[in-house]
């Protein structure tokens, strides 16, 4: 549909879409809406390469590709590596990488896929320093495969293998801070993004593509199928995962932290609100939800620290 | 241009690292391991010395070594990376990912012994291994070989889109010194034009994408193709070896190189390095009374099926020598051989030597016992053991 030019001017977000009707995902998928965002900044002079994930189906089976740009799916922990080879093969051959007019080369992988087993290839990616961006998406377990823990599912979720039973439940570790891990390779951008805020998603997507080297994007995407979650509360999820600071909103520029709003409105909300709308939290007692605020509250408190340290 | 060959004393890593950069690659993507390291750093100190123009990715691990070829060689570019032994065992899922996306990277691999024990030395399980990747495989016998497959190779993936593997052996090639007649720069252009893509993921024309879920209702057509394009290599190896042959004088045409088999009686029959020592023993042999000849398989994938039908017709018995196992069965060339010639009238009488494991010494007198222990079980028109552990201390 030609969405016309005075309507176009109020968007705040690029009206063009490069991600087709009919793709496969779930209602509610974030991932979808994600990769809708990202091919909003970039347009069809993308390359993207997608390990398996979700996201190998929602771009579709044989013959199809639900992406207007070019897809190379690859295997489960390659991502990194790809992108590496796709961006030498592109400066071999003389075509421009990243830039206005440059090509973007994006890895887009789930949380398995990068804090898993993917981390290998994602950190020599990282301190090779490629000129292309990944972006983790986020929905905190191994949903393709039936909704298993990852390094990166919540302390106290319910999943197919760490399920909450009559007496106890099994996911006793908190949420692996792979963004960390990755500033840690010094990389000159790396930012967290959600799904709820697509204009600063978009914001640093763009920003991606200015910054030479490689950039990283852990973006939050919620999943109602793997987080027993109603399909019209995913946005609502995504906005109370950064109002709750549970995933706070952050850029990592040339060594400079930068806490982006709204994470820093207000204080955060209690994180029960953004348990009380999933399935998976179920089983948490008060006091299992107190040992989770805690985490939030002192990762929130040491992000704060870093801002104002090194903001 | 007349050809006019540029002699060099290198090792077979040398060998190799000379013949990648005349082929023009684009893209090297390569982790170290023994005794495979030397092929990637001398890469690296041409393009330090501003010698080639080559994309070089020092990877993390050869899993991804192979992962960022196959990005590379999507991407359109000529990509290549060596490896050996448990390299080549991490890269083994992307082996699948390669000629799955018909990607014409071309490797080295240098043949080495399998860990536990940790050895360095030379056995040829570990490409043996990737039989079934869909891989072309090319074994050296020499640095020249070395050279001359690394060309070769990447001119028949190009052309059938499938990835391709020269071999050489740990030690023997890899790092002992020989004559190598190289080619003049010009003259490997004209043989090896720059790669045209089977498909370009630089290209935004028309979005698509590779790789994607194959549903059962047309995954088995896909490996069809492979399994045609595989039968297509055959014709385009012999090509390939002819042509190169008429250019430089080194003629590669036979999949299975055939040396004084005419009239012999029984042949030797193996792959790689230890051939040179089997046609010096066979020479000797011949001197001695024994109407013998060697047959070198070059091509183990596509398996020359054909050639090897019209060699056994000729004689009275194989003695398959095989610097590898699969355990539960036997050397894995002659697994493969005997499996060809099932169907065909040929039946020479077959015995499979396991020789050399681990880079045992296998030498001109050990070819000699093998011959005078043929010689018995021929004219005995029986075998004594069908598999028979040649080096083994009792």
């Amino acid at each position: 549909m030609e969405i016309p030019e005075n309507v176009k001017k109020r968007l705040s977000l690029p009206a063009e879409e490069h991600f087709y009707a009919g793709h496969t995902a779930c209602q509610g998928c974030g991932a979808a809406l994600g990769l809708r965002y990202v091919l909003k900044a970039y347009g069809r002079k993308t390359i993207f390469t997608i390990p398996a994930c979700c996201s190998t189906i929602i771009a579709g089976a044989w013959p199809y590709n639900t992406l207007d740009a070019n897809l190379f799916h690859t295997a489960f922990e390659t991502t990194g590596a790809v992108l590496g080879g796709i961006e030498a093969a592109l400066k071999a051959r003389g075509i421009k990488v990243k830039g206005e007019d440059g090509v973007m080369v994006v890895g887009w992988a789930g949380d398995g896929g990068t804090a898993d087993i993917g981390l290998q290839a994602l950190s020599g990616f990282l301190e090779r320093g490629h000129d292309a961006l990944y972006i983790m998406y986020d929905n905190e377990a191994y949903m393709n495969t039936g909704i298993q823990r990852s390094s990166s599912t919540p302390f106290g979720a319910w999943t197919t293998n760490t399920p909450g039973g009559k007496k106890h439940f099994l996911e006793k570790r908190h949420k692996k801070k792979v963004i960390d891990i990755v500033i840690a390779h010094e990389i000159p951008y790396a930012a967290t993004a959600s799904v709820a805020y697509p204009e600063d998603f978009i914001r640093k997507l763009k920003k991606a593509q200015k910054t030479p080297g490689p950039s990283f994007i852990q973006l939050f995407a919620p999943c109602p199928t793997g987080w027993r979650s109603p399909t019209d509360k995913s946005i609502e999820l995504a906005r109370l995962a950064v109002q709750t600071a549970y995933f706070p909103l952050f850029e990592y520029e040339n060594g400079k932290y930068k806490i982006n709003m709204p994470s820093t409105k207000k204080e955060p909300k209690p994180i029960e609100e953004f348990l009380k709308l999933q399935g998976r939290f179920k089983y948490m007692t008060k006091e299992d939800i107190e040992v989770l605020q805690q985490w939030v509250n002192r990762e929130w408190e040491k992000l704060k620290k870093l801002a104002e340290v090194f903001g | 241009m007349e050809y006019k060959p540029i002699r060099k004393v290198v090792s077979g890593n040398y060998a190799a690292a000379y013949a990648a950069k005349h082929a023009r690659v684009q893209v090297v993507a390569a982790y170290p391991i023994t005794p495979q390291t030397s092929i990637i750093e001398k890469i690296a100190e041409f393009i330090a010395n501003g010698e080639a123009d080559i994309q070089y990715v020092p990877v993390e691990s050869e899993h991804s070594a192979m992962a960022a070829c196959i990005g590379a060689s999507a991407a359109g570019a000529r990509a290549f990376t060596a490896t050996s032994a448990q390299g080549l065992a991490l890269m083994h899922e992307m082996l699948h990912w390669a000629s799955g996306a018909r990607l014409p990277v071309v490797m080295v691999d240098v043949n080495r012994a399998m860990a536990p024990p940790w050895s360095v030395w030379d056995d040829q399980t570990d490409s043996l291994a990737q039989r079934d990747t869909g891989w072309l495989q090319f074994y050296a016998e020499n640095n020249q070989e070395v050279y001359d497959g690394v060309l070769m190779a990447f001119k028949v993936a190009e052309t059938v889109n499938v990835p391709a593997m020269v071999i050489e052996s740990a030690f023997i090639l890899s790092h002992t010194y020989d004559v190598v007649e190289m080619i003049p720069q010009e003259l490997v252009d004209e043989f090896l034009p720059p790669r045209e893509p089977l498909y370009d993921l630089a290209n935004f024309e028309k979005p698509f994408s590779v790789g994607a879920l194959g549903t059962p209702a047309d995954y088995y057509e896909f490996r069809y193709k492979l399994a045609k394009a595989h039968e297509e290599a055959k014709k385009v190896i012999k090509e390939v070896g002819k042509e190169f042959g008429e250019r430089f004088g080194r003629d590669y045409s036979q999949m299975i190189e055939t040396y004084r088999t005419d009239d012999a009686d029984f042949v030797f029959m193996g792959m790689g390095s230890l051939m040179g020592t089997v046609k010096q023993a066979v020479d000797v042999l011949r001197e001695e009374g024994y109407k013998v000849g060697a047959a070198k398989v070059r091509w183990f994938r596509p398996f020359p099926k054909e050639e090897l039908y019209e060699l056994a017709k000729n004689v009275d018995g194989i003695a398959v020598l095989d610097r590898n196992f699969s355990f539960g069965q036997e050397g894995i060339l002659f697994n493969e051989a005997k499996g060809a010639l099932y169907n065909t009238g040929a039946k020479p009488l077959m015995k499979n030597y396991i020789v050399g494991l681990g880079g045992r010494d296998f030498t001109v007198n050990d070819v000699r016992k093998i011959a005078e222990n043929m010689k018995a079980i021929i004219e005995k028109g029986e075998l004594d053991v069908e598999v028979d552990w040649y080096h083994l201390k009792r």
